[in-house]
């Protein structure tokens, strides 16, 4: 089959589930009223609560939910065949992802902009307000050690990308100072910030860079593990405008212009499938049963908690009308479907022959960006762009996204770590220093445990992640539901999603436990248990708020106004 | 005869490139801003400490100076201590409200 008409394709089905799905459940469902007084105005500080241009809003729900992650899991689920990951791709961000962005970003903004953090603890129960910290604290621990093991693979397989990935640094930290120390317009040090980025690629080429095969005992993937984590911490202790904005900004703007390449290639090139639609092979490949695993190795993508956060944090306080959040909403979700979809693409088409494609996915997990970069970059080198470019480029790109989200991820942690310590009075943890110094060791311990000292076998956690995110994801949806029952709306067209995720991620949890333990993985096999036991009190809390919420139904709760 | 056209299209050039900018700007800045704005406070902060701090008992060499700055933060002493959950003024020596 052609690449192209399969870009197509799914381009075309979001589109329309755009125009037609969402535009339903906006008029019918959540029932956005353009009168409505959003957060921005009734609570304008022009400090958080700012309301802002709905297309600029577009760019940061976009940039800030999109990255590493869906390229990931598809370059690894499509050892399956790309049929399911093609299906679960499109059909999940128009019915689960477009209604959960779309959801959250809606029940803050009803709820003076309350993150869904908070609306758990208002609208299901204390108890699940704990528990949500929990799943997220998880969720963040995972993310920093698998992108922390992908970004130190990547460093090997491709040594050209070494100096331009560490340049990006020294240019997002150039923007910073310009910015607010010199006055500067961002204009120029976009223009030539991303000539730079672009230029360092060729740099990189002609010096790759490579760690001693082994120092100190320590190999290659483990020394970049540990350098990476330094680096991480380091980071995340900086100044937000002097790194993490213009590093945030730079990878938004590489984002667009990947996108706008991939498809670009894509569209021009049209290369032939030649990934089985179904691989009838995983199962001897080492791939666990396509049935729930599918499901949660297709996390961000299909649909993923993480975007709830961004929505109902940030978002809801900057919306300028509610009738926005159908536009910032569903559209930022299609972006990132957008992203997995030509990643499906690159990682099916991008191959000479099924010979090609085997020799790539000879066991699972062996995808990832490195098969997206193999891929992405056959394809991108059949327009013209040199192979060895267009091939760091890729491994820049999808390293720059990991970067990012792991010196977030970081910083994020360590507020955790830090509100821990105040909850629970322990003044260490209070300490700056000392919560990053836990949360990086935290990480470090996972990466290394997860697959022994050389750090490789990290990738092993992927499925786990991605578990974690979909519960986090079920219980935003529970939120949006509970929210529904109260108004006495529908809320089948979240429940349904709500309880497809929960039932999925719980057995892949459960099929996990199981093949950890044979294994031997008893780190994980903990981290395992933990997961379960939080999906269980997920699906406890569920059930509760709601029958709850069935049984007092005829008495209006005014949870929002109308 | 082509030139205003010329000049009406360089004009549109003009504009639209303006907008441009100013929609990069709000990109870069939008999503920090609260971030941004906190940190400038917390700094704001340990300068009015300085400020003030002789008040507090604490001996700053730099008080002949400093004198100078305390009507001009006066106002922002009074947000700080409302903020931190003081209705009134916590320092005798300063009534602020």
């Amino acid at each position: 089959m052609n690449a192209t008409f399969l870009a197509i394709l799914g381009l075309g089905a979001m589109f329309a589930g755009y125009q037609f799905y969402s535009k339903f459940i906006a008029e019918k469902i959540y029932r956005l009223d353009p009168k409505f007084e959003t957060p921005s105005h009734s609570m304008r500080d022009d400090v958080d609560y700012v309301p802002t241009n709905r297309v600029v809003l577009w760019g940061h729900h976009f940039t800030a939910v999109a990255g590493a992650a869906p390229i990931i899991g598809p370059a690894i689920a499509i050892i399956w065949g790309w049929v399911p990951a093609f299906l679960w791709v499109v059909l999940g961000t128009i019915f689960f992802a477009g209604v959960h962005d779309f959801g959250a970003i809606w029940a803050s903004v009803r709820n003076r902009a309350r993150s869904v953090g908070a609306l758990t603890g208002d609208v299901v129960s204390h108890r699940s307000r704990t528990l949500f910290m929990i799943v997220i604290f998880l969720l963040l621990l995972m993310v920093n050690a698998v992108f922390g093991v992908a970004i130190a693979q990547e460093f090997i397989a491709m040594p050209s990308s070494v100096i331009p990935v560490w340049s990006a640094v020294a240019v997002a930290i150039v923007i910073g100072v310009l910015i607010y120390r010199m006055g500067v317009h961002i204009f120029w040090p976009t223009v030539i910030g991303t000539i730079i980025l672009y230029a360092v690629i060729y740099l990189g080429e002609i010096v790759p860079i490579t760690l001693p095969a082994e120092m100190f005992g320590l190999q290659a993937g483990a020394q970049w593990i540990l350098i990476l984590f330094l680096y991480a911490g380091i980071a995340s202790m900086l100044p937000v405008w002097l790194l993490l904005q213009p590093r945030d900004y730079i990878n938004g703007i590489q984002l667009f212009v990947g996108l706008g390449l991939l498809y670009g290639a894509v569209l021009l090139a049209s290369p032939t499938i030649v990934a089985p639609a179904f691989n009838a092979a995983a199962g001897d490949l080492g791939a666990p049963p396509i049935i729930p695993l599918l499901f949660v190795t297709i996390a961000c993508g299909a649909i993923s908690g993480f975007h709830g956060l961004v929505g109902s944090g940030t978002t809801s306080k900057q919306l300028d009308k509610e009738t926005d959040a159908r536009f910032v909403g569903v559209l930022g979700s299609f972006g990132e479907g957008s992203l997995a979809l030509v990643t499906i693409i690159a990682v099916s088409a991008g191959f000479a022959s099924l010979a090609d494609w085997q020799a790539m996915y000879s066991s699972f997990g062996r995808g990832g960006i490195g098969a997206f970069v193999e891929g992405g970059g056959n394809i991108v080198a059949s327009v013209g762009v040199p192979l060895a470019f267009g091939k760091t480029l890729l491994t820049v790109m999808a390293v720059l996204f990991a970067g990012t989200t792991m010196d977030a991820g970081v910083r994020l942690q360590r507020y955790i770590i830090q509100e821990w310590g105040v909850i629970y009075n322990i003044s260490l943890l209070q300490n700056g220093y000392v919560a990053t110094v836990v949360a990086v060791g935290s990480c470090l311990v996972l990466a290394f445990g997860a697959g022994g000292a050389d750090g490789s076998g990290g990738m092993i956690i992927w499925p786990l992640f991605g578990t974690t995110n979909q519960l986090l994801a079920g219980l935003t949806l529970l939120v949006i539901s509970v929210i529904l029952v109260r108004l006495g709306r529908p809320s089948r067209y979240t429940m349904v999603p709500m309880v497809f995720v929960m039932t999925m991620s719980f057995l892949a949890a459960l099929h996990q436990l199981w093949s950890l333990y044979t294994t031997g993985q008893y780190l994980l096999v903990f981290l395992d248990l933990l997961i379960i036991v939080a999906a269980v009190f997920v699906m406890l809390e569920a059930a509760s708020a709601l029958m709850r919420e069935r049984r007092a139904r005829p008495v209006a709760v005014p949870i929002t106004a109308e | 005869m082509g030139a205003a056209p010329a000049a009406g299209v360089m004009d549109r050039l003009r504009r639209r490139f303006a907008s441009a900018r100013a929609l990069l700007a709000e990109f870069y800045v939008s999503p920090y801003r609260g971030v941004v704005a906190r940190a400038r406070r917390d700094e704001d902060d340990l300068f009015m400490l300085f400020v003030f701090s002789e008040l507090l008992g604490v001996p700053n060499p730099a008080t002949y100076y400093t004198l100078e700055l305390q009507p001009i933060l006066l106002e922002r002493f009074h947000e700080w201590h409302t903020r931190m959950g003081m209705e009134h003024s916590p320092l005798d020596g300063l009534r602020c409200c």
